[in-house]
C-alpha cells in the first residue's frame, strides 16, 4: 500500500488552496484525489465573473480562479490523480479509491483533508407535486450542460429558488437566447448576493415571485407548464393564488447539501446545523489528523472564503504531520439570538493565531449589533447596517482574548430595539 | 434613484440626487462603487461572459476583457456566438478583437 503524509479528497478550490498550504508549511508527500477529469471542481462551470475580488482584488471568471491554484498546485508538482473516485476513508486513515487504470486500490495517510464540496437539493427533497416529464433539472446541471457540453437545455423557463446559481443561470439561458418567465422564492427574501438580483434578473427584466412557489409541474413526455401559487406565513401555498406558466424547462436552485458521506465512513461527527463536520479552529474534525475545508464543512458565498478557509486546513494538516496531537482546552462557539449557525464549533484556547468565527443569521436584520460573549463578558461588539441569511457573517476573535475566556463563546445578532 | 451596486458582494444601495445639473452619489463603500454608479446613471456596462465553440466541438469559457454597454450585450453574443477558435489557447489570449469596444478573451488554458 502507498502512503503519503496527507491526502486530500477532492481537487476544487479547497482541495487546490489546502494541497498549496500543506506544501508550503513544509510537509510535501501530498496526494489529491479527485473525482473529475481535470482539476478545480466546480469552478470550471462557473463561467461568469466575480471570482476573486477579496482574494486577488479583480473581477475573474471561475475559471481563471481555479487556473491560478492549479499552476500553484502543478508547479510545486504535487501528485494528483483524476477520475479518480474516493469510495470509502476509514478511522485510521486508509483511503479506498477506484480509477480505470488502477482499478480499486487503497492508499494511507498521515493526515487527511476532506474537501468534497456540496451538491444541489433535488425536486425529489421538496416533493414536487405534479408528473415526471423530462425537463426538469438541478440549476447546476443546467450549468453543467450549458458551460461544458455546449447544450441548451430548454428554451422557456421557470427557475424555483432564488439561490445564486438560480440566479446566474436565469441570465446565462437569457443571454443564450431563451425566455426566462419567473423565477420563484419561497421565502420573503432572496437567497442569492444582492449583486446577483441586480445583474442577473433586473438587467433582463426577469421578475422575482418572493413568498411563491412551485404547486404543480404539468407534462407528459417533456414539461408543458407549471404552476406556481402565493404562500403564507407558514409557506403553505394559498389557495386561489395559482398563476399558470407554459415552459419546456423547470430549474431548481433550492439549496446545497455538503457531500459528507465520507465524513462519514470514517466516523467524522456532523453538526446538524451545518450538515458538515464539526471542527475546531484549525479545521480539525471530531478524528484526529482528519481535516475539512470548503464546501463540505460549511457552504460559503464566496470561494475566497473558501480558499482561505482551506489554507488553515492545508496549515493545520502539516503541523499534525510534523508535531502530532494538538494540545488543547476547548470551548464552544454557541448560536444566540438570531444566529443559525456559528463555525469554528469548538475553539482551542491555546491557539496561536486569532480566530474568525463564521456564522449566518436566520433572518433579515437591519441596523443591527453582532455580540460575541464568554461568560457574561462582550469579547466582541459591532454594528452592521444590515445581515441577511444569504450572506455569511464573520467574528475575529484575537487571540490574545483567547486564553482569559471562561466557558462557551455566544454569537448572536440583535436588532434595533 | 437608487442603485444596487454590483461591484462585490456588500451590494450598497447607493442614492443618486440631482443638484445644479449636477449630480451626487450617497452610499457608496469605496472607490470601485463610485465608479459604478457614476457609470451607471449615464451608460451602464457590464463584463459578458460566454463559451466559445472550438473546431473539436468542445466550449470553451470566454469574456469580454472589459465592460461594455448593457444594451450591446446581446449584439457581444450574436458575435460570440458567430466564433469558431482553434485550439491550444491560453488564459487572455485574445480570440476576437475590438466587439463593441471591447476584446473576447479565453478564460481558460485549453491544450
Amino acid at each position: 500500500m502507498n502512503s503519503y503524509d496527507v491526502i486530500i479528497i477532492g481537487g476544487g478550490p479547497a482541495g487546490l488552496a489546502a494541497a498549496i498550504s500543506c506544501y508550503d508549511n513544509g510537509v510535501k508527500d501530498i496526494l489529491i484525489l479527485e473525482r473529475e477529469k481535470e482539476l478545480g471542481g466546480i469552478l470550471n462551470q462557473c463561467i461568469h465573473n466575480g471570482f476573486g475580488l477579496a482574494r486577488f482584488k479583480e473581477s475573474l471568471t471561475g475559471p481563471e480562479y481555479a487556473e491560478r491554484f492549479i499552476d500553484g498546485v502543478i508547479k510545486r508538482n504535487i501528485k494528483y490523480l483524476t477520475e479518480t473516485t474516493v469510495l470509502s476513508v476509514s478511522s485510521d486513515k486508509k483511503v479506498t479509491a477506484i480509477n480505470s487504470d488502477n482499478g480499486v486500490f487503497t492508499v494511507s495517510g498521515k493526515a487527511i483533508i476532506l474537501s468534497m464540496g456540496c451538491r444541489e437539493r433535488s425536486r425529489g427533497a421538496l416533493n414536487v407535486a405534479g408528473t415526471r416529464p423530462a425537463g426538469v433539472y438541478s440549476a447546476g446541471t443546467a450549468q453543467k450542460y450549458v458551460n461544458i457540453l455546449g447544450y441548451m437545455p430548454g428554451k422557456s423557463v421557470v427557475i424555483l429558488g432564488s439561490g445564486d446559481i438560480g440566479l446566474i443561470m436565469a441570465r446565462r439561458m437569457t443571454l443564450e437566447g431563451a425566455k426566462v418567465h419567473a423565477v420563484c422564492e419561497i421565502m420573503p427574501h432572496s437567497s442569492g448576493l444582492k449583486r446577483n438580483i441586480v445583474q442577473c434578473l433586473d438587467d433582463f427584466d426577469i421578475p422575482l415571485y418572493l413568498n411563491h412557489t412551485i404547486v404543480k409541474i404539468e407534462g407528459d413526455k417533456r414539461v408543458t407548464g407549471v404552476v406556481i401559487a402565493k404562500v403564507d406565513e407558514n409557506r403553505k401555498p394559498i389557495k386561489g393564488t395559482e398563476v399558470h406558466f407554459d415552459c419546456d424547462t423547470v430549474l431548481f436552485s433550492v439549496g446545497l447539501i455538503p457531500e459528507n458521506e465520507l465524513s462519514k465512513t470514517c466516523g467524522v461527527e456532523l453538526s446538524p446545523k451545518t450538515k458538515g463536520a464539526v471542527v475546531y479552529e484549525n479545521r480539525e474534525t471530531s478524528v484526529e489528523g482528519v481535516f475539512a475545508c470548503g464546501n463540505v464543512l460549511q457552504v460559503h458565498d464566496l470561494v475566497d472564503f473558501v480558499s482561505e478557509e482551506a489554507e488553515i486546513a492545508g496549515k493545520s494538516a502539516a503541523l499534525f504531520v510534523k508535531n502530532g496531537k494538538v494540545d488543547r482546552e476547548v470551548v464552544n462557539t454557541i448560536c444566540g439570538d438570531n444566529v443559525s449557525y456559528t463555525l469554528p464549533q469548538r475553539i482551542n484556547k491555546k491557539a496561536t493565531e486569532n480566530v474568525k468565527v463564521f456564522f449566518r443569521v436566520n433572518k433579515v436584520i437591519k441596523n443591527c449589533t453582532v455580540l460575541v460573549e464568554c461568560g457574561g463578558k462582550i469579547i466582541l461588539q459591532k454594528k452592521k447596517k444590515i445581515c441577511v441569511p444569504g450572506e455569511m457573517e464573520t467574528a475575529l476573535i484575537l487571540q490574545d482574548k483567547l486564553s482569559g475566556l471562561s466557558g462557551d463563546i455566544t454569537v448572536s445578532v440583535k436588532g434595533e430595539l | 434613484m437608487e442603485l444596487t451596486c454590483v461591484e462585490c458582494p456588500m451590494g450598497c444601495k447607493i442614492t443618486v440626487e440631482e443638484k445644479g445639473g449636477n449630480k451626487e452619489f450617497f452610499g457608496y463603500s469605496c472607490p470601485r462603487g463610485k465608479l459604478y454608479a457614476e457609470n451607471e446613471v449615464v451608460d451602464p456596462k457590464r463584463v459578458v461572459t460566454s463559451t466559445v465553440k472550438t473546431a473539436s466541438g468542445e466550449v470553451i469559457p470566454v469574456k469580454t476583457d472589459k465592460p461594455v454597454s448593457k444594451k450591446d450585450m446581446y449584439k457581444v453574443m450574436q458575435v460570440i456566438n458567430s466564433i469558431t477558435c482553434t485550439l491550444p489557447v491560453k488564459t487572455g489570449d485574445i480570440i476576437k478583437e475590438n466587439v463593441y469596444g471591447a476584446n473576447i478573451i479565453s478564460a481558460k488554458t485549453v491544450k
